[in-house]
């Protein structure tokens, strides 16, 4: 959206605003600079890339290097031969883990923000200035790590679970007020009423009028969602014992991956002859790139959204 | 008229009572409302075991040891921070805010300039590449990040040290005590590397919501880019740079934890450069065998008291500045 402005020089290509332009020399030199600040941006990605298709012996020779002196696929091998005590390649299932947690994740926290966003979004409901306290005290003030954790294991039992990943990620008010305002600017009064005339009730409403005209902030919301739990690594290093590699998600597994390849390794049979040749310095970087690749696909084709979110949520209210 | 007017009264009449909407309502929102009091209201119920000798009663919950087997006692958790431990806590306290208010400033001071700029670039192609390019790292976990910065720091294999070799320099071991002085610069670097994209975009989203005509106006009287910078661009954006400014002064005493833990692999020879008030409650509960949760809570409790009051001084302050920009 704020991407393609039509009025911009270039295309505009009105007089004035040509007049108005960079200087030939200055545009140069503003574009070596973002063209170098886009550089620094990437670059990292590419050289972990690049690792995790050397060849162990050659990071022996060259270290990490941009110009390995041999290429291989090595790492990516024993990155799927790596198996839990099921058989399954630990990557695959770490993979999983994260995808099923991103999906259960972001389903319930845009249930739970959309809703609360809708009531907060009705001028006349009764609870409203209450609500309101409610969900503004928690952008001021919290609990802290300590009294979270205690909470969440000894009162809630979330010790090893999954809910432990999910639930304490699934709502912010940040993102329940950018919801409100969304409702209150953008779906017509006349809208909600004529349901209600209908005999319509309020969860109708919402579920049948309201959400099916709200899809842009709804998917807005499903992607800070989505990126927040596909990256997440500190809920499940509280949360998910160490022992527990079964339970762990693709970056709690890169956190781990020292002690991980190490122990998975001992613990297969057909690979434990050998651990002590384990690629061990291509195949965390290989892991690395599993875990960067989906991401580095698929933002750019969502990128708008986040623009639109950030900039709903900046009015305030 | 008279509809408004009719519609008025039964306004009126209805907000005597709670009614059936107000009920529907009510239950669309409660698993909300049970979120908020499961997940941030009980926290912070918690936060007086900064005020408890906390023991955990083996058996039981969470509640029944809290308040059967846990004496009060006081200040004596605040006490011990600062007496027994007060090397410790000045170094991090100062870390934590040190690092906040050099990121605050570069952090508004670095992606308006790059904002400005970017709008200003010719090529509308490059500056979407550009833009895009630079917004990739505010997707990436920061565990991500540490095998970057491993992949160019390492010590045996590292690029860096190659490079250094190659010039025949000195290898150094980043990740030991002798580096200390490189990573706060490091941390810095890091730290604008993964945020300036992503601010860049939220300054250029409202800089490109800017009435075209004040600049054509501006043009006519003859302003020179650098004016009409100065006289337009930088005062329109005022309000949201207040606002992002009030939010991290808000999180002055927060710090982004995996920054500090995980790019620099946790190392204890480097402690003094990346111990902040997350670090520190962080590593006192899962790095130390015998955790006291007293003094753990009382770090958090001061963190979460003293972040809400700087918050609250901060909008108070940019309210008498400038009351429309106010936060609440």
């Amino acid at each position: 959206m704020t991407l393609s402005n039509p009025s911009s020089p270039k295309e505009a290509g009105s007089g004035m605003l040509r007049f108005n332009a960079l200087k030939p020399g200055t545009n140069v030199l503003y574009s070596i600079i973002f063209l170098l600040l886009a550089l620094i941006c990437v670059i990292p990605v590419v050289f972990v890339i690049i690792i995790s298709f050397s060849s162990e012996a050659s990071i022996g020779r060259v270290g990490y290097s941009f110009v390995p002196d041999e290429w291989s696929v090595e790492a990516y091998r024993y990155v799927w031969a790596l198996r839990n005590s099921q058989g399954i390649p630990t990557v695959v299932m770490a993979f999983l883990t994260s995808i099923g947690i991103t999906v259960v994740g972001t389903a319930i926290g845009v249930t739970l923000i959309s809703t609360m966003g809708y009531v907060l979004s009705r001028r006349n409901f009764k609870l409203r200035g209450f609500y309101t306290t409610l969900i503004f005290i928690p952008m001021i003030f919290n609990g802290g790590l300590l009294s979270t954790y205690v909470v969440n294991t000894q009162l809630l039992g979330m010790k090893n679970t999954y809910w432990a990943l999910i639930f304490p990620l699934a709502c912010s008010s940040f993102y329940v007020i950018i919801m409100r305002t969304f409702f209150q600017t953008t779906v017509p009064d006349e809208i909600i009423e004529s349901g209600r005339v209908d005999g319509a009730s309020q969860l109708r409403i919402f579920a049948q009028l309201v959400l099916p005209i709200s899809l842009p902030a709804l998917a807005t919301i499903a992607l800070f969602l989505t990126f927040a739990y596909w990256n997440d690594w500190y809920q499940a290093s509280l949360y998910i014992e160490s022992n527990r590699h079964d339970m762990f998600p693709l970056q709690y597994v890169l956190v781990n991956i020292e002690k991980n390849i190490q122990y998975l390794a001992n613990n297969d049979m057909a690979m434990s002859a050998n651990s002590t040749a384990l690629p061990s310095e291509t195949m965390r970087m290989a892991i690395v790139v599993i875990a960067v690749v989906p991401i580095m696909f698929s933002y750019p084709f969502f990128q708008k959204y986040f623009i639109s979110g950030l900039t709903i949520g900046a009015v305030k209210g | 008229m008279t509809v408004k007017k009719a519609e008025q009264k039964a306004g009126m009449k209805k907000k005597s009572r709670f009614t059936l909407d107000d009920l529907q309502l009510f239950f669309l929102s409660l698993p909300s409302v049970l979120w908020y009091v499961l997940f941030c209201y009980l926290p912070m119920f918690g936060l007086i075991i900064a005020f408890k000798k906390y023991k955990v009663a083996p058996g039981k919950g969470f509640l029944w040891s809290l308040f059967n087997n846990s004496a009060w006692c006081g200040l004596d958790n605040f006490r011990f921070l600062f007496a027994n431990n007060r090397a410790t806590t000045i170094n991090m306290f100062r870390n934590t805010i040190g690092y906040n208010i050099i990121f605050i400033v570069l952090g508004v001071a670095i992606p308006v300039a790059l904002a400005i700029m970017i709008n200003h670039l010719r090529s509308q192609k490059l500056a979407k590449v550009t833009q895009t390019a630079m917004f990739l790292p505010h997707f990436l976990s920061w565990v991500v990040v540490g095998y970057f910065v491993f992949a160019f720091l390492s010590t045996d294999n590292g690029l860096v040290n190659h490079l250094i070799l190659a010039f025949g320099g000195n290898p150094v071991k980043w990740y030991q005590g002798e580096a200390a002085e490189y990573w706060p610069w490091i941390l810095i670097f890091l730290h604008m590397w993964k945020t300036v994209g992503y601010s860049m975009v939220v300054y250029l989203a409202s800089i490109k919501g800017i009435d075209e005509s004040l600049y054509e106006a501006a043009m006519i009287d003859g302003a020179t880019k650098w004016q009409q910078t100065k006289y337009i661009t930088l005062p329109m954006l005022k309000t949201i740079m207040i606002i992002m400014f009030i939010m991290a002064v808000g999180k002055i005493f927060n710090s982004d934890f995996g920054l500090f833990y995980r790019t620099t692999r946790n190392s204890s020879s480097l402690t003094n450069v990346y111990l902040t008030l997350d670090v520190y409650v962080y590593n006192s509960m899962f790095n130390n065998p015998r955790p006291v949760y007293g003094y753990i809570s009382a770090a958090g409790f001061m963190q979460s008291v003293l972040g809400c009051l700087t918050m609250i001084a901060a909008n108070a302050i940019v309210r008498r500045v400038d009351n429309e920009s106010a936060l609440f």
